[in-house]
């Protein structure tokens, strides 16, 4: 081919005057140019101002305006050139099938069914054995893949440490020292009548899973009867008008921190279920399923509160090896 | 020098016949086609300052005390993690626009792609020949969600670690696996020994955008290869496309659209204040805030754990948290499988196995539409269900009236809007000259005292202009002489 005719004309024709895609604007193309300019410098400015933004220090908002500004001036300048000065079209591109021809396709599938499946048939064992050798290696890659990532779950806190490694277990014992989470005891006359107070048993304070909530529901002296609580609460779980749920909600695990004094209600925030403190916190609405488990309570002889035993059931929500 | 270094490049790669093509790629004019964009660019903001934030993040559970710029937390006892989160707003410079503006890019990243899949749905443009592109788009959005949530959890703040405990109680009403899941993830009994934060940050960071990257390169492969879907029209047929072609004049509009949208977000990310972590504070697992929701895509996902029944399944020593696992688990499993395998169902029902290259008008296909209506609004009824506490206190109700009032709201609203939607497009169908621009008629009453009425002379505008294209200029040789001297194209009134 002559040069003339290998010369490959790429220019698209100019967009014209009577294209009625252009806007109005567009049929002064000397002027939209003018005003594209304009938008880029003023885009110009924005950057320029933004390093000034930077440079002294200004405030978030200064940084982000002037960056916005920028950003936006080269933005419109750019859409303004595409949009009225070039070449709109509408230009037409023909599709073609994407499915090859039928003797491709036969070709291929002749090549995959017809080299494979002679060799299958041939060395079927081999690739039976590469098969199983696979689905091994997968399995002791998933070895160190997944266990090593962290503890079995243990049922008990037996042979692994406590609550760490186990969803049954808290750290609450028979004699274990009520304390904030700031490790300060808690004296059994810290509350007033409707107070509420986050408290751990001593040595773990800010632990997940031992959060108890304790709150005082009346004013009893140390020889009053137990304040009653409603089934299924266990009277004898309260002493001298306080009671102490775990503050992990039954439904997912949030903290149930919302004590409503006037209808002796728990509330979780997340999504709502509400305890009836009264009557062993058994859930009233929402998607909690069971009571918060109640901690047995006593009082010492020095009046510092502690836990009369642990939890009787595993806190928290619901998993399959519950029983 | 231009056509020196081109032809050096192509002497080593071949590039010039593919790259023509490539130059030449048409892309139809219409702005519905540019919600993707959206997504694309927004990704594009969250990968630059998403590697600024890394320079200062400091992915460490380690308990230390924060000595810095701001005052009321001076003292406190932090996490690494909190304590350079709430350093790189406040002590390095420009780094609150950046990650406001990573957290907003985010917002806008997944709206983009729910609102440009709901194009691509309606329009049906997920038909044969793109049932690919679709599932890979799926797939891109369950990763932006997932990473989204590790996203704004990585900070540790109290309302994010909330969310955690949230996602480790979902995890573990898994039957069978749920707690030995959460015990390798977490490193044990939740909140693990200090491992979540590390490896929340090295899927969201690394994994997770590596395998956006990689599909997000297939969907507009996909898009190049098969070529873009168009409305029907003047000259546009199965068999081609019409619009504007890559370079320039497309170029041009998307490179100024990328600085718009970067211009957005960063402007949001200085103006609109998004999750000041200092407000809440350091995560401790015994403390809540009140009245607090997740970013909104992961809305959906907790308006119906709100409104679930307490149904827990208690049996042969095991128990299967129903009222966790059926909202969290199987409902978001069922949403997304339903939505990847779409594009199967509908040719499974309307046997139809053809290419389709021409977009469908929402009201031309009733059932998909509706469909689709009953979908998003599910997803919008249960979205709103995560507020049911905000809304029980603006409306001065009581909560459980409003929980109540969702329970039933949830799963109906979806069967009125199906039948409602399917009954308006079969009544857009049967209207004559919908969708145009309506004619004044004028009423006149003849000397008998009839009335009859006329339509009105058309105004500028009243008719359909639709032009015709004209192919891409390619070799002179070829070309025909009345279009290489034609200019512009011709006006064709319909």
């Amino acid at each position: 081919m002559s040069d003339d005719t290998a010369r490959t004309n790429g220019a698209l024709p100019p967009a014209t005057l009577d294209d009625p895609h252009l806007q109005p604007a567009t049929r002064h193309p000397g002027r939209m140019e003018i005003l594209a300019a304009i938008a880029i410098v003023i885009g110009m400015l924005g950057f320029v101002a933004f390093m000034w933004a930077y440079w002294v220090n200004a405030s978030n908002q200064w940084e982000a305006a002037t960056l916005a500004v920028g950003m936006a001036g080269l933005g419109v300048g750019t859409i303004a050139w595409g949009k009225y000065l070039m070449p709109q079209g509408p230009f037409v591109e023909e599709r073609h099938d994407f499915h090859s021809t039928e003797s491709e396709r036969s070709a291929f599938n002749a090549a995959i069914t017809g080299r494979g499946g002679l060799e299958v048939k041939r060395r079927g064992l081999l690739l039976g054995l590469f098969a199983v050798g696979g689905g091994i290696m997968t399995v002791a890659l998933g070895f160190p893949l997944i266990r090593s990532l962290g503890p079995k779950p243990s049922k008990s806190d037996a042979t692994y440490g406590p609550t760490e490694n186990s969803l049954f277990t808290t750290h609450w014992r028979q004699g274990a020292q009520l304390v904030t989470v700031g490790g300060r005891p808690v004296m059994v006359d810290d509350l007033e009548v409707g107070g509420v107070l986050t408290v751990f048993p001593a040595g773990h304070e800010g632990s997940s899973p031992d959060q108890v909530i304790l709150i005082r529901l009346a004013q009893l002296g140390p020889n009053d009867p137990p304040h009653v609580i409603a089934p299924p609460g266990k009277t004898s779980y309260g002493v001298q008008g306080y009671v102490a749920y775990s503050k992990l909600c039954t439904h997912l695990g949030c903290p149930v921190g919302l004590y409503q004094e006037k209808t002796q209600q728990l509330v979780c925030p997340c999504h709502q279920s509400i305890f009836n403190v009264n009557a062993g916190a058994i859930p009233q609405f929402g998607p909690a399923p069971r009571p918060l488990p109640q901690l047995p309570l006593t009082v010492d002889a020095t009046g510092q509160m502690r836990a009369n035993g642990g939890f009787d059931q595993a806190v928290g929500p619901g998993f399959w090896e519950r029983p | 020098m231009i056509d020196k270094t081109l032809n050096w490049v192509d002497d080593r790669l071949g590039v010039a016949k593919g790259g023509r093509t490539f130059l030449d790629k048409i892309f139809p004019d219409h702005w519905s086609f540019m919600l993707g964009e959206i997504a694309l660019y927004s990704f594009v903001v969250l990968l630059g300052t998403g590697v600024f934030l890394t320079l200062y993040y400091v992915p460490s559970a380690n308990e230390i005390v924060y000595h810095g710029s701001y005052l009321p937390l001076r003292g406190q006892h932090v996490s690494e993690a909190y304590a350079s989160t709430v350093g790189l707003s406040f002590d390095v410079r420009s780094g609150l626009l950046m990650r406001q503006a990573h957290h907003w890019a985010a917002d806008i990243f997944l709206g983009a792609i729910a609102v440009h899949m709901a194009r691509v749905f309606f329009t049906g443009a997920f038909r044969k020949p793109r049932e690919f592109n679709w599932i890979v788009g799926t797939i891109m959005l369950i990763l932006g969600i997932v990473n989204g949530f590790l996203g704004y959890s990585l900070p540790d703040d109290l309302v994010s670690g909330t969310g955690i405990r949230i996602a480790y109680s979902i995890i573990e009403s898994i039957p069978l696996v749920g707690s030995y899941l959460g015990f390798f993830l977490f490193g044990g009994n939740y909140p693990g020994n200090g491992v979540i934060i590390p490896r929340f940050y090295v899927i969201h960071v690394l994994i997770v955008p590596a395998i956006i990257v990689g599909l997000l390169a297939a969907h507009l492969g996909l898009l190049v290869k098969q070529k873009h879907t168009q409305f029907p029209g003047k000259g546009k047929t199965e068999h081609n496309v019409v619009g504007s072609p890559m370079f320039p004049t497309f170029m041009a509009k998307t490179t100024g659209f990328l600085f718009m949208s970067t211009a957005v977000i960063f402007g949001l990310g200085g103006f609109a204040q998004i999750n000041p972590i200092w407000q809440f504070g350091q995560y401790e697992p015994y403390q809540i805030s009140y009245a607090v929701q997740p970013d909104w895509y992961m809305g959906w996902l907790d308006g119906a754990l709100r409104i679930m029944p307490s149904w827990e399944w208690v049996g042969w020593g095991h128990t299967i948290p129903l009222e966790v696992f059926l909202p969290a688990v199987i409902f978001p499993g069922l949403i997304f499988n339903i939505l990847i395998i779409w594009p199967f169902i509908e040719s499974k029902m309307t046997k139809d196995r053809n290419y389709h290259n021409l977009l469908d008008r929402p009201r031309d296909r009733p059932k998909r539409t509706a469909a689709g209506a009953a979908m998003l609004t599910l997803l919008f009824a249960v979205f709103l269900a995560s507020s049911t506490d905000v809304m029980a206190n603006f409306f001065e109700l009581p909560l459980i009236d409003v929980l109540w009032f969702f329970r039933f709201f949830v799963p109906l609203s979806p069967i009125v809007a199906y039948f409602l939607t399917y009954k308006i497009c079969h009544e857009m169908i049967g209207a004559e000259g919908i969708g145009k621009r309506k004619r004044a008629l004028v009423v006149s009453r003849s000397t008998e005292g009839e009335y009859s009425t006329e339509p009105s002379e058309p105004r500028p505008g009243d008719s359909h202009e639709e032009l015709e294209a004209i192919a891409v200029p390619t070799y002179i040789d070829t070309t025909d002489p009345e279009l290489a001297t034609a200019a512009g194209v011709r006006r064709v009134i319909r």
